[in-house]
């Protein structure tokens, strides 16, 4: 009875589990790691960004963003709109293709594979007769015209990839008709650029690498002209009204061809090296767009002198006289041009360009072509991350102050509206405002609006103004001097590089309720800043504080304190600095919080840790952690360069050996099956040289870094006795022990004269030693304690101060909950001793019931170093439910995780990308919007709808066959036989494959 | 030789388990006590003590203790419920005949056949029985020797590691002796004195021989008690399993390399290439060798592997009293003498049930809890009314006493000093005529703090 009863109970809580917890990842934020191919469709007004690990990402109005994986781990090499449709096609670096569509379900788009093609060449040919160099989806949108190395020309029927053999165009057809006295007709070399003609769909031009141009005729399947450029070929551009042909060569010249009609006009009409004299690179891409009245547009990327600007990235922009280098920080991957008019055919609007790192969007229409600022796709990484703090539900009125700080700064960016507005954003509007802070390498923090589908730039703050620094802040400020030639202009905002690594950003911590912000960095320095709406002049009050508390036998071998500057910086409207703690030894701040009630800020170093008044401008406490034994704290990071040393060492090898294989890669099977297994061989070598070994040791209080304080907390509660509640502050250190000091605050009135003391209260050393990672206290109702000022501004339940407290103390072992204010251990869970994983990350959550409005439970989110996130619950300290979520491997990834107050987190999945996922049923960002089929009559006759509808139903017919055949069924396995036999069988391949697959 | 040291093995090991299992059944009843063991620190003394200041009570806490040092033993003795105090030169002539007679007189118990125990800087009680360790004893004592006088024909005195709070705990526990069969029978036979297996601290054990396959090996090593390093080293290797379809190669963990000198290679238990299967009762099939680092370590001061020994040829070979044994297997030829031992021992854990495959690892679990609560934490309240300190039900009565004396007189004390040490169950009954070792710097305990350190200063032991 007592048994069924309990069963009743537990399936009770499982339901509630479900009710209360689900696993979800919903976006990634920030910019495509690596990308390698940029489509964009003018009908449906998206772009496409593939990857070099074979993701695609669609990209439209704000919010509408679409995402894909190819099943290969090949980098997309080009990705392909169907023109007026809503299909795509990506050409992946294993030589297979892909058919994409953004099919409706439920109201919403979704993004699906429904095809992949290989090109099958006839037998025996070698692989380069069918390796894809160029993809021309036709604009009938029934063709796809695939240029291959070996020259040839294959036509296929989509969106069945079906092989129209009788349409190919072959590398005999067309080398038997080039005039003889062309230089290169032995050998033409492979198809490096296929164009439509503009007008007459009938027209492609095919280019060769070798320079020869042929422009071909589709339905009368032969040659129209044949354009003799000699010089290497880059690209071909089809002017707009069908006249001319641009190339561009790899010497740094561009040709315009007149097309003619049947008198063969051989002569190159113009020829041009824009950069010239000096030999040039090539130019890899020329467009050019005619406006209505004026010039045409020209735009081209490459061209540059190589000895002198080799170097650098450029997209060129002629118009009429204005002749302007666009000069990117990173590799230029590819660019398009946006067009007016209902056919996207009218004057450019807006150049979008893609490069390693960043998308620019430069706007045309406005005079001095400014940059349109991204509401998506911002390279978080511009600096690289090196913390981040989520702050969630933001009050509105300091959220419209942050907007307007950043609207100050953002004065040089274009007023145009974002140009790619496809699909439509059906997401609710997001339920609170949330702040994502960056902190990154050169001193900056980036406030991000962290509410919705779009991570958006809302403010940017620099630390660096407050010290001397080596650089000169007028670096940026002396380009393009008149008369340059070229003449350059950078844009962008990806600058990896910073000027003093000890402006490094560190910790941070703002508090949403009075607006301040503390920042804790590199070389021990923490700025307490203050929002002010207008700009101030003022100088840094610096206090210097010495952690070693007079420990002897010390010498820090790291890097010196920052140099403050003492006279008065002009700060912007914004985060101003008004306070500054040194940290001496300056050793990178490990532990920062502030209380904006009690207007104290704590913070922490591998040393010891401080608490700092910073209304009184003021040290509180010192205290040193450090045990005298531990060389390595003491010394400094510079104490490691060995190991640094080594992992530079190992990281070499590691990046010559992937250059090896990537050389390589375009070698045939048998080189790359040999490489492979030459690495193979010296993997394990290296292995049977040094076995990875793991030494077994109980932790002890002489290991390193035992006094590095990992976690600082500040809380109202009974430290000393059950009736009176006093202010306190934890410190949580590396080696397992807890401090806990009382704080004697002066009543209000006097908060400004009376000075702040701390008295040593309490002290647990953990006994397994393992680094404590979180400390929490729990009211007498068992609820973490609301952040300061959250009951003072009616926004959450003032504390329960009449039960006994809690303390919850996280190591990276386990979790122990101690009764206050005798401590004594009540309760724990282990993990390790478990399952042998760690705690890497904690924060307290409140998660709510899916199902009733009104319910809703505290709990721990738990990132363990195996990638998992655990819920734990409060107060009983019960494992809830756990999910992977981030590869064990990814130390990075895991060591960037920050949770939300709402059961959601961030974590970097690349440099430059935040992935988004939520443990709540209630708290779920995802995009949800609707790509609808362009139904808009151009000049040339597309499918209609119905049609389309019909090949859907065709191929879910195949399907349910599929499923038949696989029961055996005779019937249907003539039914099977028939429409193999029929046109969908390419269709059928794909299904087979898929479901073996 | 041998044989002898391995049915001491298993004995001591049941009483382990009794005290293991008396422990977890009450955990709150049992209690800790520091003492600072300085002759300086007896309750007068320390009252002024107090009253000064820290650094300044240190130094003269070492100069008081270096005179007394070279000159005189202080002596502790106790017998039942009576304390003797009383002084003995260092280097006096006597030998331990000599001193059995003296404490035989002290106690007026001129006849009584007694066994005599003293308790080491580490807190483990050890035996006085010939001229050899007396000397060690006296010349150990540091600078107060507690010498305990057990009957002999009471319960065998269990000696080593943590024995004394284990025994006391039982005893406080219990109050009244459970007479179940166990106890009653030894003390109608006289134990089976075979040497005195008390003489060895146990550092490891073989355990649940009967419940694992004989080609696997389950071995228990204490951390607690030593300074020794686990020393062991473990890496990836692949183990080779014989299925139906035939050999199948599994990744798998193995011992790489054995520290010299440290706990596992002192057992001869572990080998290099030994099978890793298990870490406390959790198979780790599956688990990376990360994972597995992290949880030897988390088990580390009651680590119980399971391992498949790279050298079959010592294994366990079973016997048929087994059962009767508590599990606990051995290697070599101890078996029958193990048995007969176990119902020699008069301790509960003979009457409690053989601890079987499923609870060795409970137990085994309960024992770390145990020392897991051994968190060690400093209280400083005295700015709190002295009452409302005395709320930890698990604070002996004894140290309350003496808290309460030694605080009464310094309630205006203008640091906040630390009052009390509360320590872990584990470490546990202990008691003790003098309090709490203060220090001023609380750092200084902070950052060495733990049992083992305490016990490695010799600063502050339990008694």
């Amino acid at each position: 009875m007592k048994r069924f009863k309990r069963h009743g109970h537990e399936s009770h809580r499982d339901r509630l589990k479900q009710e209360l917890y689900q696993f979800n990842k919903t976006l990634e934020h920030g910019f495509p790691h690596q990308p390698s191919a940029l489509g964009y469709s003018p009908s449906l007004k998206l772009l496409a960004i593939g990857n070099r690990s074979g993701a695609i990402k669609l990209y439209g109005d704000p919010g509408v963003e679409f995402m894909g994986l190819h099943d290969e781990n090949a980098a997309v090499t080009q990705v392909h709109f169907l023109p007026h449709q809503v299909e795509l096609v990506t050409l992946l670096d294993d030589n297979s293709l892909h058919m994409w569509t953004l099919r409706a379900h439920n109201g919403l788009s979704e993004l699906l594979e429904v095809g992949r093609f290989m090109l099958t060449g006839p037998p025996g040919a070698p692989p380069s007769v069918t390796r894809v160099t160029a993809v021309l989806a036709h604009s009938s949108g029934e063709l796809l015209l695939l240029g291959t190395e070996g020259g040839h020309v294959f036509v296929v029927e989509v969106p069945g990839f079906r092989e129209l053999e009788e349409r190919n165009i072959s590398l005999e057809q067309v080398a038997s008709s080039v005039p003889d006295d062309y230089i290169g007709r032995r050998n033409l070399e492979h198809v490096e650029a296929l164009q439509e003609n503009p007008i007459n769909p009938n027209q492609v031009v095919i280019g060769y690498g070798r320079g020869l141009m042929v422009i071909w005729d589709l339905e009368k399947q032969c040659a129209r002209q044949h354009i003799p450029a000699t010089q290497q070929l880059e690209s071909i551009w089809w002017t707009g009204d069908g006249s001319y042909i641009l190339s561009s060569h790899s010497d740094g010249s561009y040709c315009r061809w007149m097309v003619g009609g049947e008198d063969v006009n051989d002569e190159e009409e113009k020829s041009d090296i824009p950069y010239g004299h000096f030999p040039c690179k090539a130019i890899s891409k020329i467009v050019q767009v005619p406006t209505e009245e004026g010039p045409p547009f020209l735009l081209f990327s490459g061209g540059m002198p190589r000895a002198s600007y080799g170097d650098r990235h450029c997209i060129t922009v002629i118009h009429s006289k204005k002749h302007v280098a666009l000069d990117f920080t990173s590799r230029i991957i590819d660019f398009f041009v946006i067009r007016d008019g209902p056919q996207h055919t009218g004057d450019p609007t807006a150049l979008v360009v893609l490069v390693e790192e960043e998308l620019v969007v430069i706007d045309l229409q406005t005079e001095g072509w400014p940059v349109i600022q991204t509401p998506y796709l911002v390279p978080l990484h511009s600096s690289a991350i090196t913390c981040s703090h989520h702050v969630s539900a933001i009050p509105l009125k300091l959220w419209e102050r942050i907007i307007a700080a950043g609207d100050l700064q953002n004065t040089h960016y274009s007023k145009k509206p974002w140009p790619v507005t496809g699909g439509k954003n059906l997401a609710p509007d997001p339920p609170q405002r949330d702040l994502l802070l960056t902190g990154h390498e050169d001193g900056t923090v980036r406030f991000w609006d962290a509410s919705g589908v779009c991570l958006y730039p809302m403010y940017k703050l620099s630390t660096a103004g407050v010290f001397h620094t080596d650089s000169d802040p007028n670096d940026n400020l002396n380009q393009g001097t008149e008369g340059e030639w070229p003449p350059f202009r950078k844009v962008g905002c990806f600058d990896p590089y910073s000027d003093d690594p000890r402006l490094g950003v560190q910790k941070i911590h703002l508090c949403k309720y009075s607006g301040y912000l503390t920042v804790a960095g590199t070389a021990g320095q923490i700025l307490v800043l203050e929002l002010n709406d207008e700009a101030a002049e003022q100088s840094v009050e610096a206090k210097v504080v010495d952690l070693l508390q007079g420990q002897e036998g010390f010498r820090w071998k790291g890097h010196t304190r920052l140099d403050v500057r003492d006279e008065p910086v002009l700060f912007p409207p914004g985060f101003q600095p008004f306070a500054l703690v040194q940290c001496q030894p300056p050793a990178v701040v490990t532990a920062l919080t502030l209380h904006s009630e009690w207007k104290l800020v704590a913070f922490g170093t591998s040393h010891g840790f401080g608490v700092y008044d910073y209304q009184q401008k003021n040290n509180v406490l010192v205290k040193c952690t450090l045990n005298p034994s531990d060389q390595l704290a003491m010394e400094g990071p510079l104490s490691r360069v060995k190991s640094i040393k080594k992992s530079l060492r190992q990281s070499f090898r590691r990046m010559r050996r992937s250059r090896v294989s990537l050389r390589k890669h375009h070698v045939n099977n048998a080189a790359k099956l040999q490489d492979a297994n030459a690495r193979l061989e010296a993997e394990l070598a290296e292995m049977e040289l040094a076995p990875v070994q793991r030494k077994i040791e109980a932790r002890s209080s002489d290991d390193s870094f035992t006094g590095l304080v990992r976690t600082l907390y500040f809380a109202d509660t009974f430290l000393a006795d059950s009736s009176h509640n006093t202010p306190s502050l934890w410190a949580g250190t590396n080696g397992g022990c807890v401090f806990a000091y009382m704080l004697r605050l002066p009543p209000v009135e006097h908060r400004a004269e009376e000075p702040v003391t701390a008295h040593p209260a309490k002290e647990i050393q953990l006994m397994h030693r393992a680094p404590v990672v979180g400390i929490a206290v729990m009211d007498g109702h068992g609820a973490p304690l609301p952040e300061p000022l959250e009951v003072a501004h009616d926004l959450a339940r003032s504390p329960d101060m009449h039960g006994s407290h809690q303390l919850l103390v996280i190591s990276e072992e386990q979790f122990k909950l101690f009764s206050l204010p005798k401590v004594s251990a009540k309760m724990k869970l282990k993990l390790t001793a478990i399952d042998g994983s760690r705690v890497r990350r904690v924060g307290v959550a409140w998660f709510g019931s899916s199902r009733s409005e009104d319910y809703g439970e505290s709990g721990l989110m738990v990132l363990t170093n195996q990638g998992d996130v655990h819920v734990v619950s409060l107060p009983t300290i019960k494992m809830q439910v756990h999910y992977p979520c981030i590869r064990r491997e990814d130390v990075s990834g895991i060591a960037s995780c920050v949770f939300t107050k709402h059961g959601q987190g961030f974590y970097l999945i690349s440099p430059s990308e935040f992935e988004r996922f939520t443990v709540s049923t209630r708290h779920l960002v995802e995009p949800r919007c609707l790509v609808e089929a362009p139904h808009s009559g151009t000049a040339v006759q597309h499918r209609s709808p119905p049609e389309r509808c019909n090949s859907e139903d065709a191929e879910s017919a195949a399907r349910r066959v599929m499923e038949h055949a696989l029961l055996n069924d005779e019937k249907v396995l003539q039914e099977i036989q028939k429409s193999l036999e029929g046109d969908q069988m390419s269709f059928l391949e794909n299904h087979v494959k898929n479901a073996v697959a | 030789m041998s044989s002898q040291h391995h049915q001491h093995h298993q004995q001591q090991q049941h009483h382990q388990l009794l005290a293991q299992q008396q422990d977890s059944s009450s955990n709150s009843s049992s209690s800790v006590i520091l003492i600072n063991s300085r002759p300086t620190s007896r309750m007068s003394r320390q009252q002024q003590q107090h009253q000064q200041q820290h650094l300044q009570q240190q130094q003269q806490q070492q100069r008081t203790s270096l005179k007394l040092y070279n000159t005189v033993v202080e002596v502790k003795s106790k017998f039942e419920a009576e304390y003797r105090r009383f002084a003995l030169k260092r280097n006096g002539p006597d030998g331990f005949q000599e001193f059995y007679h003296l404490l035989q007189t002290i106690h007026h118990i001129p006849g009584v056949d007694v066994i005599l125990g003293y308790a080491d800087v580490q807190g483990d009680l050890l035996p006085i029985n010939n001229d050899d360790n007396f000397h060690k004893a006296v010349s150990s004592a540091n600078p107060l020797l507690r010498i305990i006088i057990t009957k002999r024909e009471d319960e065998p005195v269990v000696f080593g590691t943590n024995s004394l709070q284990r025994r006391k705990k039982g005893l406080g526990l219990t109050g009244l002796r459970p007479t179940g069969s166990g106890s009653t029978h030894s003390k109608n036979k006289p134990g089976l004195m075979i040497g005195l297996p008390q003489n060895f601290r146990q550092i490891s054990s073989i355990i649940d021989v009967d419940i694992l396959p004989e080609t696997h090996r389950r071995v228990r090593l204490h951390k607690h008690g030593t300074h020794k390093p686990l020393g062991f080293y473990i890496r990836d290797g692949v183990s080779v399993r014989v299925a139906p379809q035939g050999v199948e190669k599994v990744p798998g963990v193995f011992i790489s390399r054995l520290v010299r000198g440290g706990l596992a290679e002192s057992t001869g238990l572990l080998a290099v290439n030994d099978e890793i299967l298990e870490v406390n009762g959790i198979d780790v099939a599956g688990k990376s060798l990360d994972q597995v680092t992290d949880m030897m370590v988390a088990n580390s001061h009651n680590l119980i592997v399971t391992v498949k020994p790279a050298n079959q040829r010592n294994n366990v070979v079973h016997r048929g009293s087994k059962t009767s044994m508590g599990n606990s297997g051995s290697v070599g030829s101890a078996g029958s003498t193990g048995s007969a031992l176990s119902h020699d021992s008069p301790s509960p854990a003979s009457q409690s049930n053989p601890i079987t495959a499923s609870n060795s690892i409970a137990e085994g679990d309960s024992d770390d809890d145990d020392d897991d609560d051994g968190d060690l934490i400093l209280e400083n309240d005295c700015l709190v009314p002295y009452e409302s300190h005395r709320l930890n039900n698990s604070y002996d009565t004894n140290l309350n006493r003496d808290s309460t004396n030694n605080r009464s007189p310094r309630s205006t004390v203008a640091r906040p000093l630390p009052q009390s040490i509360s320590l872990p169950n584990s470490v546990g009954a202990s008691l003790t005529d003098s309090s709490v070792t203060t220090t001023s710097r609380h750092s200084e305990i902070a950052a060495s703090n733990s049992r083992e350190s305490m016990r490695e200063d010799g600063n502050v032991i339990t008694l």
